[in-house]
Protein backbone atom coordinates (compact mmCIF):
# COMPACT_ATOMS: atom_id res chain seq x y z
CA UNK A 1 0.00 0.00 0.00
CA UNK A 2 1.55 3.68 -0.63
CA UNK A 3 1.30 6.29 1.59
CA UNK A 4 -0.03 9.23 0.30
CA UNK A 5 1.28 12.26 1.86
CA UNK A 6 -0.04 15.74 1.40
CA UNK A 7 2.30 17.74 2.66
CA UNK A 8 5.61 16.77 0.97
CA UNK A 9 8.68 18.12 3.51
CA UNK A 10 6.72 17.77 6.86
CA UNK A 11 7.75 15.20 9.11
CA UNK A 12 4.87 13.22 9.54
CA UNK A 13 3.57 12.61 13.26
CA UNK A 14 0.09 11.69 14.65
CA UNK A 15 -0.43 9.22 11.51
CA UNK A 16 -0.04 5.25 12.08
CA UNK A 17 -1.82 2.24 11.16
CA UNK A 18 -5.93 2.69 11.86
CA UNK A 19 -7.95 -0.69 11.96
CA UNK A 20 -11.25 0.05 9.94
CA UNK A 21 -14.40 -1.86 11.30
CA UNK A 22 -14.41 -3.93 8.19
CA UNK A 23 -11.00 -5.23 9.35
CA UNK A 24 -8.84 -3.68 6.47
CA UNK A 25 -5.77 -1.60 7.20
CA UNK A 26 -5.00 1.61 5.88
CA UNK A 27 -2.61 4.27 6.85
CA UNK A 28 -3.31 7.79 7.55
CA UNK A 29 -0.90 11.06 7.41
CA UNK A 30 -1.94 13.61 9.10
CA UNK A 31 -0.46 17.54 9.29
CA UNK A 32 1.19 18.10 13.08
CA UNK A 33 -0.62 18.38 15.99
CA UNK A 34 -3.59 17.00 14.42
CA UNK A 35 -4.99 14.79 16.63
CA UNK A 36 -7.91 12.00 15.99
CA UNK A 37 -10.45 14.25 17.27
CA UNK A 38 -10.10 16.76 14.97
CA UNK A 39 -10.20 14.26 12.14
CA UNK A 40 -14.13 13.69 13.08
CA UNK A 41 -16.33 15.50 10.03
CA UNK A 42 -19.84 16.40 11.51
CA UNK A 43 -22.40 15.89 9.25
CA UNK A 44 -26.22 17.05 9.73
CA UNK A 45 -28.34 14.96 7.62
CA UNK A 46 -31.30 16.67 7.50
CA UNK A 47 -33.79 17.95 8.39
CA UNK A 48 -34.51 18.26 4.39
CA UNK A 49 -32.33 15.54 3.52
CA UNK A 50 -34.91 12.94 1.06
CA UNK A 51 -34.18 9.93 2.62
CA UNK A 52 -34.87 11.06 5.99
CA UNK A 53 -39.02 10.71 4.98
CA UNK A 54 -39.83 14.00 6.22
CA UNK A 55 -38.42 16.87 8.95
CA UNK A 56 -36.17 14.80 10.46
CA UNK A 57 -32.43 15.49 11.44
CA UNK A 58 -29.35 13.26 12.43
CA UNK A 59 -26.23 14.64 13.61
CA UNK A 60 -23.75 12.63 12.41
CA UNK A 61 -19.79 12.27 13.39
CA UNK A 62 -18.27 10.83 10.75
CA UNK A 63 -14.66 9.12 10.71
CA UNK A 64 -13.71 8.68 7.12
CA UNK A 65 -16.19 7.06 6.16
CA UNK A 66 -17.51 5.39 9.45
CA UNK A 67 -20.10 6.70 11.50
CA UNK A 68 -19.08 6.82 15.38
CA UNK A 69 -22.00 8.89 16.49
CA UNK A 70 -25.68 9.81 15.96
CA UNK A 71 -28.11 11.57 17.31
CA UNK A 72 -31.58 11.74 16.38
CA UNK A 73 -32.86 15.39 16.46
CA UNK A 74 -36.88 15.49 16.37
CA UNK A 75 -39.30 17.58 16.98
CA UNK A 76 -39.49 19.30 13.62
CA UNK A 77 -43.49 18.44 13.06
CA UNK A 78 -44.58 19.02 16.95
CA UNK A 79 -48.03 19.67 16.80
CA UNK A 80 -48.67 19.31 20.77
CA UNK A 81 -50.78 16.41 19.93
CA UNK A 82 -51.31 15.26 23.59
CA UNK A 83 -51.88 18.18 24.86
CA UNK A 84 -54.79 18.81 21.85
CA UNK A 85 -56.04 15.47 23.11
CA UNK A 86 -56.71 16.81 26.73
CA UNK A 87 -58.64 19.82 24.89
CA UNK A 88 -60.65 18.02 22.78
CA UNK A 89 -63.87 15.88 22.96
CA UNK A 90 -63.47 12.50 22.74
CA UNK A 91 -64.96 12.15 19.43
CA UNK A 92 -62.97 15.39 18.06
CA UNK A 93 -59.96 13.51 18.92
CA UNK A 94 -60.94 11.10 16.54
CA UNK A 95 -59.76 12.82 13.24
CA UNK A 96 -56.48 14.10 14.62
CA UNK A 97 -55.54 10.33 15.43
CA UNK A 98 -55.40 10.14 11.41
CA UNK A 99 -52.89 12.63 11.11
CA UNK A 100 -50.26 10.91 13.77
CA UNK A 101 -49.34 8.50 11.45
CA UNK A 102 -50.32 9.40 7.98
CA UNK A 103 -50.28 6.18 6.11
CA UNK A 104 -52.09 3.99 8.47
CA UNK A 105 -54.98 6.64 9.22
CA UNK A 106 -57.33 3.72 9.85
CA UNK A 107 -55.04 1.58 12.49
CA UNK A 108 -54.89 4.59 14.17
CA UNK A 109 -58.36 5.09 14.93
CA UNK A 110 -59.00 1.69 15.41
CA UNK A 111 -56.06 1.59 18.57
CA UNK A 112 -58.09 5.02 20.10
CA UNK A 113 -61.26 3.85 19.86
CA UNK A 114 -59.82 0.32 21.44
CA UNK A 115 -58.61 2.86 23.89
CA UNK A 116 -62.02 4.68 24.44
CA UNK A 117 -64.32 1.36 24.48
CA UNK A 118 -62.07 0.14 27.22
CA UNK A 119 -62.80 2.94 29.51
CA UNK A 120 -66.22 3.38 29.09
CA UNK A 121 -66.71 -0.65 28.67
CA UNK A 122 -68.48 -0.51 24.85
CA UNK A 123 -68.85 -3.39 22.72
CA UNK A 124 -68.22 -3.68 19.41
CA UNK A 125 -70.71 -5.44 16.87
CA UNK A 126 -68.97 -8.73 15.33
CA UNK A 127 -69.42 -6.87 11.42
CA UNK A 128 -67.61 -3.78 12.75
CA UNK A 129 -65.16 -6.12 14.01
CA UNK A 130 -64.75 -7.63 10.99
CA UNK A 131 -64.69 -4.65 8.78
CA UNK A 132 -61.98 -3.21 11.44
CA UNK A 133 -59.85 -6.32 10.52
CA UNK A 134 -60.58 -6.10 7.09
CA UNK A 135 -59.40 -2.19 6.95
CA UNK A 136 -56.18 -2.58 9.16
CA UNK A 137 -54.95 -5.69 7.13
CA UNK A 138 -55.50 -3.30 4.20
CA UNK A 139 -53.91 -0.60 5.94
CA UNK A 140 -51.05 -3.02 6.51
CA UNK A 141 -50.39 -4.56 3.30
CA UNK A 142 -49.69 -0.28 1.29
CA UNK A 143 -47.82 0.44 4.84
CA UNK A 144 -45.44 -2.88 4.01
CA UNK A 145 -45.49 -1.95 0.61
CA UNK A 146 -44.65 1.33 0.45
CA UNK A 147 -42.35 0.79 2.95
CA UNK A 148 -40.27 -1.49 0.81
CA UNK A 149 -40.46 0.91 -1.97
CA UNK A 150 -39.20 3.79 0.28
CA UNK A 151 -36.27 1.62 1.31
CA UNK A 152 -34.97 0.50 -1.90
CA UNK A 153 -35.81 4.35 -3.07
CA UNK A 154 -33.34 5.46 -0.06
CA UNK A 155 -30.86 2.72 -2.15
CA UNK A 156 -30.95 4.70 -5.23
CA UNK A 157 -33.56 2.73 -7.33
CA UNK A 158 -34.70 6.37 -8.28
CA UNK A 159 -38.19 5.36 -7.60
CA UNK A 160 -39.07 2.08 -9.84
CA UNK A 161 -40.24 0.10 -6.73
CA UNK A 162 -41.30 2.83 -5.34
CA UNK A 163 -43.66 3.56 -8.03
CA UNK A 164 -44.80 0.16 -8.18
CA UNK A 165 -45.74 -0.44 -4.47
CA UNK A 166 -47.43 3.39 -5.14
CA UNK A 167 -49.82 1.61 -8.12
CA UNK A 168 -50.98 -0.69 -5.03
CA UNK A 169 -51.29 1.75 -2.63
CA UNK A 170 -53.27 3.97 -4.88
CA UNK A 171 -55.84 0.83 -5.87
CA UNK A 172 -56.21 0.65 -1.74
CA UNK A 173 -56.95 4.66 -1.53
CA UNK A 174 -59.51 4.16 -3.78
CA UNK A 175 -61.42 1.59 -2.09
CA UNK A 176 -60.65 3.63 1.48
CA UNK A 177 -62.02 6.94 -0.20
CA UNK A 178 -65.25 4.91 -1.17
CA UNK A 179 -65.54 3.65 2.11
CA UNK A 180 -64.90 6.52 4.39
CA UNK A 181 -64.84 9.33 2.36
CA UNK A 182 -61.44 10.39 2.31
CA UNK A 183 -58.02 8.96 1.10
CA UNK A 184 -55.56 9.08 3.60
CA UNK A 185 -57.44 11.03 6.43
CA UNK A 186 -60.22 8.22 6.81
CA UNK A 187 -61.52 9.25 10.77
CA UNK A 188 -63.85 5.90 10.47
CA UNK A 189 -63.89 4.10 13.66
CA UNK A 190 -66.28 5.09 16.20
CA UNK A 191 -66.69 3.97 19.63
CA UNK A 192 -68.58 0.90 19.33
CA UNK A 193 -68.35 0.61 15.80
CA UNK A 194 -67.59 1.85 12.77
CA UNK A 195 -69.14 4.66 10.95
CA UNK A 196 -71.13 4.04 8.49
CA UNK A 197 -72.07 0.28 6.63
CA UNK A 198 -69.78 -0.73 3.77
CA UNK A 199 -71.35 0.68 0.53
CA UNK A 200 -72.67 -1.52 -2.63
CA UNK A 201 -69.95 -3.78 -4.01
CA UNK A 202 -67.00 -2.67 -2.23
CA UNK A 203 -66.61 -6.35 -0.96
CA UNK A 204 -65.99 -7.50 -4.69
CA UNK A 205 -63.63 -4.63 -4.97
CA UNK A 206 -61.45 -6.00 -2.21
CA UNK A 207 -61.61 -9.60 -2.93
CA UNK A 208 -60.25 -8.55 -6.30
CA UNK A 209 -57.55 -6.32 -5.11
CA UNK A 210 -56.67 -9.44 -2.64
CA UNK A 211 -56.42 -12.16 -5.15
CA UNK A 212 -54.04 -9.63 -7.50
CA UNK A 213 -52.19 -9.06 -4.73
CA UNK A 214 -50.29 -11.98 -4.47
CA UNK A 215 -49.68 -11.54 -7.86
CA UNK A 216 -47.77 -8.12 -7.57
CA UNK A 217 -45.85 -9.55 -4.55
CA UNK A 218 -44.34 -12.22 -6.55
CA UNK A 219 -42.93 -9.20 -8.94
CA UNK A 220 -42.02 -7.55 -6.64
CA UNK A 221 -39.72 -10.08 -5.18
CA UNK A 222 -38.61 -11.26 -8.61
CA UNK A 223 -37.45 -7.61 -9.01
CA UNK A 224 -35.87 -7.50 -5.52
CA UNK A 225 -35.64 -10.31 -3.29
CA UNK A 226 -32.53 -12.11 -4.97
CA UNK A 227 -31.26 -9.04 -6.29
CA UNK A 228 -27.53 -8.79 -5.60
CA UNK A 229 -27.09 -5.37 -4.77
CA UNK A 230 -29.93 -5.01 -2.30
CA UNK A 231 -28.65 -8.14 -0.88
CA UNK A 232 -25.21 -6.31 -0.82
CA UNK A 233 -26.70 -3.42 0.50
CA UNK A 234 -28.55 -5.04 3.01
CA UNK A 235 -27.30 -8.07 4.58
CA UNK A 236 -25.16 -7.56 7.58
CA UNK A 237 -26.37 -3.98 8.02
CA UNK A 238 -27.56 -2.41 11.16
CA UNK A 239 -27.82 -5.88 13.15
CA UNK A 240 -30.53 -5.64 16.21
CA UNK A 241 -29.59 -8.01 18.82
CA UNK A 242 -32.76 -9.56 19.98
CA UNK A 243 -31.58 -8.46 23.87
CA UNK A 244 -31.61 -4.96 22.57
CA UNK A 245 -34.09 -5.08 21.08
CA UNK A 246 -36.48 -6.16 24.03
CA UNK A 247 -34.71 -4.38 26.29
CA UNK A 248 -35.56 -0.73 24.22
CA UNK A 249 -39.00 -1.52 23.19
CA UNK A 250 -38.81 -1.86 20.30
CA UNK A 251 -42.03 -3.65 18.67
CA UNK A 252 -43.23 -4.67 15.12
CA UNK A 253 -41.34 -6.00 12.03
CA UNK A 254 -38.62 -4.54 13.45
CA UNK A 255 -38.33 -6.63 16.40
CA UNK A 256 -39.42 -9.74 14.88
CA UNK A 257 -36.78 -9.28 12.24
CA UNK A 258 -34.53 -9.67 15.17
CA UNK A 259 -36.10 -13.68 16.12
CA UNK A 260 -38.49 -12.39 19.41
CA UNK A 261 -41.95 -13.80 18.70
CA UNK A 262 -43.81 -10.96 19.64
CA UNK A 263 -47.00 -9.94 17.34
CA UNK A 264 -50.13 -8.08 19.53
CA UNK A 265 -52.96 -9.91 16.84
CA UNK A 266 -51.51 -12.96 18.75
CA UNK A 267 -50.33 -12.11 22.27
CA UNK A 268 -53.57 -9.78 22.91
CA UNK A 269 -55.62 -11.45 20.34
CA UNK A 270 -57.43 -7.66 20.74
CA UNK A 271 -60.78 -7.60 18.28
CA UNK A 272 -61.44 -10.95 17.05
CA UNK A 273 -57.81 -12.05 15.71
CA UNK A 274 -58.48 -15.12 17.53
CA UNK A 275 -60.56 -16.88 14.85
CA UNK A 276 -57.89 -15.99 12.18
CA UNK A 277 -55.50 -18.53 10.78
CA UNK A 278 -51.94 -16.76 10.45
CA UNK A 279 -48.62 -17.35 11.11
CA UNK A 280 -46.18 -14.57 12.33
CA UNK A 281 -42.57 -14.45 10.39
CA UNK A 282 -39.62 -14.49 12.17
CA UNK A 283 -36.03 -13.32 11.37
CA UNK A 284 -32.89 -14.76 12.31
CA UNK A 285 -30.04 -12.05 11.90
CA UNK A 286 -32.33 -9.00 12.55
CA UNK A 287 -30.07 -7.12 9.95
CA UNK A 288 -32.10 -4.70 7.51
CA UNK A 289 -32.64 -7.42 4.48
CA UNK A 290 -34.10 -9.63 7.40
CA UNK A 291 -36.51 -6.66 8.15
CA UNK A 292 -37.15 -6.68 4.38
CA UNK A 293 -38.19 -9.99 4.23
CA UNK A 294 -40.01 -10.26 7.40
CA UNK A 295 -42.39 -7.26 5.97
CA UNK A 296 -43.03 -9.42 2.81
CA UNK A 297 -43.86 -12.28 4.22
CA UNK A 298 -46.10 -10.29 6.69
CA UNK A 299 -48.05 -9.11 3.51
CA UNK A 300 -48.78 -12.76 2.10
CA UNK A 301 -49.98 -13.56 5.49
CA UNK A 302 -52.44 -10.36 5.66
CA UNK A 303 -53.42 -11.34 2.04
CA UNK A 304 -54.86 -14.63 4.35
CA UNK A 305 -56.44 -13.27 6.75
CA UNK A 306 -58.10 -10.88 4.21
CA UNK A 307 -59.34 -13.83 2.38
CA UNK A 308 -60.66 -15.37 5.78
CA UNK A 309 -62.09 -11.97 7.14
CA UNK A 310 -64.24 -11.40 3.37
CA UNK A 311 -65.40 -14.91 3.98
CA UNK A 312 -66.74 -14.99 6.92
CA UNK A 313 -67.96 -11.40 7.21
CA UNK A 314 -71.09 -11.64 8.98
CA UNK A 315 -74.66 -9.00 8.51
CA UNK A 316 -75.86 -6.44 11.46
CA UNK A 317 -75.37 -3.62 12.63
CA UNK A 318 -72.01 -1.34 12.31
CA UNK A 319 -72.27 -0.15 15.52
CA UNK A 320 -73.67 -0.30 18.69
CA UNK A 321 -76.57 1.95 18.55
CA UNK A 322 -76.54 2.92 22.70
CA UNK A 323 -73.03 3.70 22.03
CA UNK A 324 -72.97 8.32 22.27
CA UNK A 325 -70.46 9.99 19.96
CA UNK A 326 -71.57 13.58 20.47
CA UNK A 327 -71.32 14.24 24.72
CA UNK A 328 -69.60 11.19 25.21
CA UNK A 329 -68.07 11.27 28.63
CA UNK A 330 -66.82 7.83 30.10
CA UNK A 331 -66.86 7.03 33.62
CA UNK A 332 -63.56 8.06 36.08
CA UNK A 333 -60.83 5.65 35.09
CA UNK A 334 -58.07 4.64 33.49
CA UNK A 335 -57.63 2.74 29.96
CA UNK A 336 -54.42 1.73 27.51
CA UNK A 337 -55.77 0.61 24.31
CA UNK A 338 -53.25 -1.23 21.76
CA UNK A 339 -53.05 -2.97 18.93
CA UNK A 340 -50.21 -4.11 16.32
CA UNK A 341 -50.34 -1.04 14.05
CA UNK A 342 -48.02 -1.35 10.82
CA UNK A 343 -45.04 -0.41 12.21
CA UNK A 344 -44.93 -1.90 15.62
CA UNK A 345 -47.56 -1.49 18.90
CA UNK A 346 -49.57 1.55 18.80
CA UNK A 347 -50.86 2.28 22.46
CA UNK A 348 -53.65 5.07 23.65
CA UNK A 349 -53.51 5.95 27.35
CA UNK A 350 -56.34 7.88 28.52
CA UNK A 351 -57.46 8.81 32.06
CA UNK A 352 -61.20 9.97 32.45
CA UNK A 353 -62.22 12.24 35.32
CA UNK A 354 -65.98 11.41 34.16
CA UNK A 355 -65.72 14.89 31.53
CA UNK A 356 -66.14 15.36 28.30
CA UNK A 357 -62.64 15.40 27.58
CA UNK A 358 -59.56 13.14 28.99
CA UNK A 359 -57.37 14.62 31.61
CA UNK A 360 -54.73 12.87 29.81
CA UNK A 361 -53.68 11.46 26.73
CA UNK A 362 -51.32 9.81 25.75
CA UNK A 363 -49.78 7.91 22.72
CA UNK A 364 -47.61 5.07 22.30
CA UNK A 365 -45.90 5.60 19.34
CA UNK A 366 -43.99 2.71 17.43
CA UNK A 367 -41.87 4.58 15.19
CA UNK A 368 -40.60 6.88 18.09
CA UNK A 369 -39.59 4.10 20.37
CA UNK A 370 -38.16 2.05 17.35
CA UNK A 371 -36.04 4.92 16.45
CA UNK A 372 -34.29 5.13 19.87
CA UNK A 373 -31.76 2.58 19.06
CA UNK A 374 -30.81 4.32 15.46
CA UNK A 375 -27.59 5.21 16.92
CA UNK A 376 -26.77 1.34 18.07
CA UNK A 377 -27.44 0.05 14.40
CA UNK A 378 -25.23 2.97 13.17
CA UNK A 379 -22.17 2.91 14.76
CA UNK A 380 -19.27 1.57 12.39
CA UNK A 381 -21.59 1.81 9.62
CA UNK A 382 -21.13 3.95 6.80
CA UNK A 383 -23.36 7.07 6.39
CA UNK A 384 -24.90 5.17 3.22
CA UNK A 385 -25.79 2.49 5.46
CA UNK A 386 -27.50 4.14 7.58
CA UNK A 387 -29.95 6.02 5.17
CA UNK A 388 -30.56 2.06 4.38
CA UNK A 389 -30.82 1.30 8.23
CA UNK A 390 -32.97 4.63 8.93
CA UNK A 391 -35.33 3.25 5.91
CA UNK A 392 -36.18 -0.20 7.47
CA UNK A 393 -36.66 1.35 10.76
CA UNK A 394 -40.22 2.77 9.44
CA UNK A 395 -40.35 6.02 10.60
CA UNK A 396 -43.29 8.05 9.40
CA UNK A 397 -42.56 11.60 11.57
CA UNK A 398 -46.42 12.23 11.64
CA UNK A 399 -45.85 10.07 14.87
CA UNK A 400 -42.39 10.75 16.03
CA UNK A 401 -42.83 13.93 16.46
CA UNK A 402 -46.72 13.96 17.35
CA UNK B 1 -34.80 -5.90 -15.44
CA UNK B 2 -37.34 -8.97 -16.70
CA UNK B 3 -40.09 -6.43 -14.43
CA UNK B 4 -39.06 -3.76 -15.22
CA UNK B 5 -39.37 -4.12 -19.19
CA UNK B 6 -42.71 -5.94 -18.64
CA UNK B 7 -44.23 -2.93 -16.68
CA UNK B 8 -42.82 -0.93 -19.13
CA UNK B 9 -44.10 -2.74 -22.62
CA UNK B 10 -47.39 -3.51 -20.59
CA UNK B 11 -48.21 0.39 -19.69
CA UNK B 12 -49.13 0.43 -23.16
CA UNK B 13 -51.85 -2.18 -23.44
CA UNK B 14 -52.37 -2.95 -20.34
CA UNK B 15 -54.73 -0.47 -17.57
CA UNK B 16 -53.80 -2.40 -15.03
CA UNK B 17 -50.51 -1.20 -15.39
CA UNK B 18 -50.82 2.49 -16.46
CA UNK B 19 -53.30 3.43 -13.99
CA UNK B 20 -52.91 7.63 -14.28
CA UNK B 21 -55.26 9.82 -16.71
CA UNK B 22 -54.51 12.41 -18.27
CA UNK B 23 -56.05 15.40 -15.85
CA UNK B 24 -58.00 18.25 -16.32
CA UNK B 25 -58.48 16.23 -19.36
CA UNK B 26 -60.16 13.31 -18.42
CA UNK B 27 -61.58 12.94 -15.15
CA UNK B 28 -62.21 9.76 -12.98
CA UNK B 29 -66.22 9.23 -11.39
CA UNK B 30 -65.57 10.60 -7.50
CA UNK B 31 -67.00 7.79 -4.96
CA UNK B 32 -70.64 8.77 -3.40
CA UNK B 33 -69.39 8.60 -0.10
CA UNK B 34 -65.91 11.42 -1.00
CA UNK B 35 -65.67 14.73 0.77
CA UNK B 36 -64.13 17.84 0.79
CA UNK B 37 -65.39 20.67 2.73
CA UNK B 38 -68.86 21.23 4.75
CA UNK B 39 -71.66 23.24 2.90
CA UNK B 40 -75.07 24.43 4.06
CA UNK B 41 -78.07 22.92 2.42
CA UNK B 42 -80.97 25.17 1.77
CA UNK B 43 -84.27 23.57 0.43
CA UNK B 44 -86.32 25.69 -2.64
CA UNK B 45 -84.98 28.59 -4.49
CA UNK B 46 -84.09 31.10 -2.23
CA UNK B 47 -80.53 30.63 -0.67
CA UNK B 48 -81.22 33.30 2.12
CA UNK B 49 -84.92 31.50 2.86
CA UNK B 50 -84.44 28.19 2.78
CA UNK B 51 -81.65 27.46 4.78
CA UNK B 52 -82.15 24.50 6.70
CA UNK B 53 -79.42 25.85 9.39
CA UNK B 54 -81.08 27.46 12.51
CA UNK B 55 -78.17 28.49 13.87
CA UNK B 56 -78.39 26.01 16.80
CA UNK B 57 -74.61 26.08 16.83
CA UNK B 58 -73.63 22.21 17.90
CA UNK B 59 -71.36 22.46 14.99
CA UNK B 60 -69.57 25.44 16.39
CA UNK B 61 -69.33 23.28 19.66
CA UNK B 62 -68.57 20.37 17.92
CA UNK B 63 -65.75 21.32 15.14
CA UNK B 64 -62.42 20.12 16.62
CA UNK B 65 -60.39 22.89 15.14
CA UNK B 66 -63.05 25.31 15.36
CA UNK B 67 -63.34 26.58 12.08
CA UNK B 68 -67.17 27.20 12.37
CA UNK B 69 -67.99 30.62 13.37
CA UNK B 70 -71.82 31.19 14.01
CA UNK B 71 -74.28 34.41 14.85
CA UNK B 72 -78.13 33.70 14.94
CA UNK B 73 -80.51 36.21 13.81
CA UNK B 74 -82.18 38.32 16.16
CA UNK B 75 -85.62 39.87 15.32
CA UNK B 76 -86.68 43.27 16.39
CA UNK B 77 -87.65 42.76 19.95
CA UNK B 78 -83.78 41.34 20.23
CA UNK B 79 -84.81 37.45 21.03
CA UNK B 80 -83.14 34.71 18.77
CA UNK B 81 -84.14 33.87 15.90
CA UNK B 82 -83.41 30.08 13.74
CA UNK B 83 -81.76 31.41 11.35
CA UNK B 84 -77.98 32.29 10.82
CA UNK B 85 -76.84 35.90 10.60
CA UNK B 86 -73.60 34.92 10.25
CA UNK B 87 -72.46 31.64 8.93
CA UNK B 88 -68.81 31.63 8.32
CA UNK B 89 -66.39 28.52 7.92
CA UNK B 90 -62.69 28.58 7.53
CA UNK B 91 -61.47 26.19 5.27
CA UNK B 92 -57.77 27.00 5.72
CA UNK B 93 -58.51 25.90 9.16
CA UNK B 94 -61.29 23.05 8.49
CA UNK B 95 -59.88 19.52 8.18
CA UNK B 96 -62.67 18.15 6.23
CA UNK B 97 -63.43 15.62 9.35
CA UNK B 98 -67.27 15.58 8.46
CA UNK B 99 -68.13 15.73 12.37
CA UNK B 100 -70.06 18.54 12.10
CA UNK B 101 -72.32 16.29 9.60
CA UNK B 102 -72.49 13.69 12.07
CA UNK B 103 -73.82 15.85 15.11
CA UNK B 104 -76.04 17.84 12.96
CA UNK B 105 -79.84 16.91 14.16
CA UNK B 106 -81.54 18.87 11.20
CA UNK B 107 -79.18 17.58 8.02
CA UNK B 108 -78.69 20.87 7.32
CA UNK B 109 -74.50 20.94 6.93
CA UNK B 110 -73.00 18.20 4.63
CA UNK B 111 -69.86 17.34 2.77
CA UNK B 112 -69.42 18.90 -0.78
CA UNK B 113 -67.67 16.81 -3.06
CA UNK B 114 -65.82 19.92 -5.22
CA UNK B 115 -62.15 20.17 -4.81
CA UNK B 116 -60.74 22.59 -7.10
CA UNK B 117 -60.25 25.12 -5.12
CA UNK B 118 -57.53 27.51 -6.17
CA UNK B 119 -57.38 30.79 -5.96
CA UNK B 120 -55.20 34.21 -5.71
CA UNK B 121 -56.03 35.48 -2.34
CA UNK B 122 -54.63 33.21 0.99
CA UNK B 123 -56.39 34.85 3.61
CA UNK B 124 -60.59 36.33 2.68
CA UNK B 125 -61.35 34.27 0.08
CA UNK B 126 -60.78 30.96 2.35
CA UNK B 127 -63.01 32.46 4.72
CA UNK B 128 -66.36 31.39 3.00
CA UNK B 129 -69.79 33.17 4.47
CA UNK B 130 -73.12 31.93 4.31
CA UNK B 131 -73.69 32.52 0.98
CA UNK B 132 -70.80 31.10 -0.29
CA UNK B 133 -71.55 28.01 1.43
CA UNK B 134 -74.85 27.71 0.61
CA UNK B 135 -76.21 25.23 -2.48
CA UNK B 136 -79.54 23.64 -3.12
CA UNK B 137 -81.00 20.33 -2.16
CA UNK B 138 -80.74 19.31 -5.69
CA UNK B 139 -76.78 19.92 -5.61
CA UNK B 140 -76.28 17.65 -2.94
CA UNK B 141 -78.58 14.99 -4.43
CA UNK B 142 -76.12 15.17 -7.48
CA UNK B 143 -73.43 14.48 -5.49
CA UNK B 144 -74.95 11.98 -2.61
CA UNK B 145 -78.04 10.66 -4.03
CA UNK B 146 -78.73 7.57 -1.47
CA UNK B 147 -77.66 10.24 1.74
CA UNK B 148 -79.31 12.95 0.05
CA UNK B 149 -82.80 10.84 0.23
CA UNK B 150 -82.26 9.43 3.99
CA UNK B 151 -82.12 13.78 4.93
CA UNK B 152 -85.17 14.42 2.89
CA UNK B 153 -86.80 11.97 4.65
CA UNK B 154 -85.58 13.30 8.60
CA UNK B 155 -86.36 16.65 7.29
CA UNK B 156 -89.68 16.18 6.74
CA UNK B 157 -90.02 14.34 9.94
CA UNK B 158 -88.77 17.73 11.67
CA UNK B 159 -90.98 19.98 9.30
CA UNK B 160 -94.45 18.57 9.63
CA UNK B 161 -94.63 19.33 13.40
CA UNK B 162 -93.14 22.85 12.73
CA UNK B 163 -95.88 23.92 10.96
CA UNK B 164 -98.20 23.72 13.84
CA UNK B 165 -95.90 25.20 16.40
CA UNK B 166 -92.45 25.75 17.05
CA UNK B 167 -92.47 23.23 19.36
CA UNK B 168 -90.77 20.52 17.93
CA UNK B 169 -87.39 21.48 16.30
CA UNK B 170 -87.14 23.20 19.89
CA UNK B 171 -87.39 19.91 21.15
CA UNK B 172 -84.72 18.29 18.68
CA UNK B 173 -82.27 20.92 20.03
CA UNK B 174 -83.05 20.55 23.37
CA UNK B 175 -82.37 16.48 22.97
CA UNK B 176 -79.33 17.59 20.56
CA UNK B 177 -77.42 19.89 23.49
Amino acid sequence: MSKVTPFPGQAESGGGADQAPGGMQYEVSRRPGVTDEDEVLEVAVGPHHPSTHGVFRMDVKLDGERIVSLKPVLGYLHRNHEKLGEQTSYLGMMPYTDRLDYFCSLTNNWAYAIAVEKLAGLQVPERAEYIRIITGELTRLFNHACLVGFLLHDMGTMGTPLMYAFREREKVLDLFESLTGARMMCNYQRFGGCRNDLPDGWLDEVSKLVAEFPRWLDEMEQLLTGNEILIARTEGVGVLSPELAVSAGVTGPSLRASGVNYDLRKVDRYGIYDRFQFRVPLGEKGDVFDRYMVRVLEMRESVGILQQAIRDLPGGPVIDPRARQRNFMPPVGEAYGRIEAPKGELGFYLISDGSRRPSRFRVRAPSFVNLTILEDLCLGHTLADAVAILGAVDIVLGEVDR
Amino acid sequence: MVVTARNFVGSYYDPDRLPTIEYPEKRQKLPENSRSFPMLIFDGEDPEAGLRCVACKICEKECPPQCIYIVAERDSRGRAVRHPKIFDLDISVCMACQICVEVCPFDSIKMDTAFEMAGRDRFGAMLLHKSELAKSDAYFHSIHPSEAVGSDARVEHIKKPAGRSQAAPAEATRKAA
